[in-house]
């Protein structure tokens, strides 16, 4: 054939021509420096998505925009049913109702996030396949998208709080960090099942199953303490380390008056929090960045 | 042999550059597809689980082949097009030239980042037409001070608005080749080094057809590559001046845009 030569007048070989006029390979890798101010670039971009993705998702829904609100209260209402009244949880908690709702919004938040993640690449094929922006937009788009649902839900978290009883406290302030650092943890985690999702395309179906295991796991439902009552002493202390329920006890502690912690100290309960984010944000980033240039495949 | 004089023909009506200087230059490239073929087997949670443990692909994935070692180089003014059957693997390689599939062997070298035009550029249906354009743009890493000076442009340039304001209507509910328009005016609202147009044309009514081809030529002129997929060829043989004919993922002819029609007709025809 006549194609081991490109250039024919030269006598170059493709890759002598295309380093020579400065062609770089198509679909490369940026790196981490590079990515990363690509992605800052792209930041009105992830705005938008998460915002056109929340409005989308509603749209064809007539109560609309409301079901961002309605969805976690019915959750929480069929919840009480069973494990408040017919489980009798309600028994060794103060204000059950605000202790259940507190760690379902919490634990929702992540469970969505999740959920999407796994399909943020793989349900976005076209969108990928046709134009070019860093791919972490996608996964950060959906942490978007759930953080602004979780701030509706946190407005009638407070108003639940408040109506059973609790009172008004600067100690509420703390909510704030918790869920920054909520935030920072699910985007991690958002784009590490995004890459996993993206070539195993089962962790759909199996999602369903770790997530709820997560959330027994994570004493949404029944007070943390039969954790210490009922498991050997090594488990407890696995458990007290589930980032999930780290975030969701931070969030009781600074809405709720009278309330356990599995961990015996606060600072540790933050510092724990912490680590979590940390770890999952930055490894999460860096796993999915490694993953860059094989999104398209499919 | 007769491929190396033809492309030389090609710089002789091009008088316009002195040094060629390339573009995209795709060195042995392959393409391979992975393909789940959907529900087959046992799709249970729990077999799916003992899959992902024992890490085996799932039993109903497919592995197509596409594009079977493609080399060619092309330069700053060209336009080129890429006639074949269906499924002869044009789609495919115009992605891997844009760096959206990776190649499983072989190289794509590119200057700038290439873009794709195509129809299925999946953009979010439920959304007005307006919000598309804002996000496709924004995709294309416009600021948002740019999208806000475009979205007129855009928007006139597209024709949808001809028929009563569709801009504020959700994209579901426009016809596919309105929607197809206004893919191919967002995407051809930026410049662009290399611009690959996937079938783009073929779509919409005469006068939007004109108004593109239009855009193309000049979009040529400002920049440096256009490729140009379509079935179309008569909209291949007005916009450009070097053909590829691909057939099963491997060149078949590669030359003067006439001759290479000439013989895909033949082709076509005797078969």
């Amino acid at each position: 054939m006549a194609n081991l030569l490109a250039d024919p007048d030269s006598g170059l070989t493709p890759a002598q021509l295309a380093a020579r006029h400065g062609l770089r390979v198509a679909g490369e890798r940026p790196s981490i420096g590079a990515y990363s101010g690509q992605l800052w670039r792209y930041r009105h971009f992830i705005s938008a998505y998460a915002h056109a993705k929340l409005t989308a998702s509603f749209s064809n829904a007539r109560l609309g925009q409301l079901w961002q609100v309605l969805t976690p209260l019915t959750n929480a209402a069929v919840y009480f049913l069973i494990f408040g009244l017919v489980l009798e949880q309600s028994r060794n908690i103060p204000n059950f109702i605000a202790y259940l709702t507190t760690g379902l919004f919490i634990f929702n938040f992540t469970q969505v996030s999740v959920q999407q993640g796994t399909q943020a690449i793989s349900g976005n094929l076209g969108l990928i396949r046709a134009l070019h922006f860093p791919r972490a937009c996608l996964p950060l788009a959906i942490t978007a998208t759930q953080f602004q649902q979780l701030l509706g839900s946190i407005v009638v978290l407070l108003a639940i709080v408040v109506a059973t009883g609790e009172p008004i406290t600067l100690m509420w302030l703390m909510l704030v960090p918790a869920v920054l650092l909520q935030t920072v943890f699910n985007a991690g985690l958002t784009m590490v099942v995004a890459r996993l999702g993206a070539k195993a395309t089962d962790l759909k179906q199996v999602m369903p199953f770790v997530l709820r295991a997560w959330m027994y796991g994570s004493g949404v439902l029944y007070s943390v303490n039969l954790f210490a009552e009922n498991l050997p002493g090594w488990a407890t202390a696995v458990v007290q380390f589930n980032p999930m329920l780290v975030y969701i006890e931070l969030a009781r502690i600074s809405l709720l008056e009278n309330t356990h912690l599995l961990n015996d100290s606060l600072p540790l309960t933050w510092l724990i929090a912490l680590g979590w984010a940390a770890l999952a944000g930055l490894g999460g980033y860096l796993y999915f960045w490694r993953g860059e240039q094989e999104y398209g495949r499919g | 042999m007769v491929n190396l004089e033809m492309s030389n023909d090609v710089t002789v009506t091009l008088p316009r550059i002195q040094e060629r200087i390339p573009t995209v230059v795709v060195d042995d490239a392959h393409v391979v597809y992975r393909v789940h073929k959907g529900a087959a087997g046992n799709t249970s949670p729990v077999a799916a689980f003992k899959r992902m443990v024992t890490r085996t692909n799932a039993p109903n994935v497919r592995v197509v082949h596409a594009v079977r070692g493609v080399t060619f180089t092309a330069y700053r003014g060209e336009a080129i097009g890429l006639i074949g059957t269906n499924g002869s693997g044009k789609s495919t390689l115009l992605r891997a030239i844009a760096g959206l599939l990776p190649v499983e062997q072989g190289a794509v070298y590119t200057q700038g980042q290439p873009s794709l035009l195509g129809v299925n550029a999946a953009l979010l249906n439920d959304l007005p037409g307006e919000r598309n354009v804002t996000l496709g743009c924004l995709a294309m890493g416009m600021s948002p001070a740019e999208v806000r000076r475009k979205l007129p442009e855009i928007i006139e340039f597209s024709g949808i608005n001809q028929r009563g304001d569709f801009a504020s209507l959700p994209m579901r509910t426009y016809s596919s080749g309105m929607s197809a328009r206004l893919r191919f005016s967002i995407a051809a609202a930026k410049q662009h080094d290399v611009l690959l147009i996937d079938e783009a044309l073929a779509t919409g009514d005469k006068a939007f057809r004109k108004r593109s081809e239009q855009r193309v030529r000049e979009l040529r002129e400002s920049a440096g590559t256009v490729f140009l997929v379509s079935h179309q060829l008569s909209s291949v043989r007005d916009t450009c001046e070097r053909t590829i004919w691909l057939e099963s993922g491997e060149i078949r002819m590669d030359g003067p845009t006439p001759e290479v029609l000439a013989a895909y007709e033949a082709f076509t025809n005797g078969k």
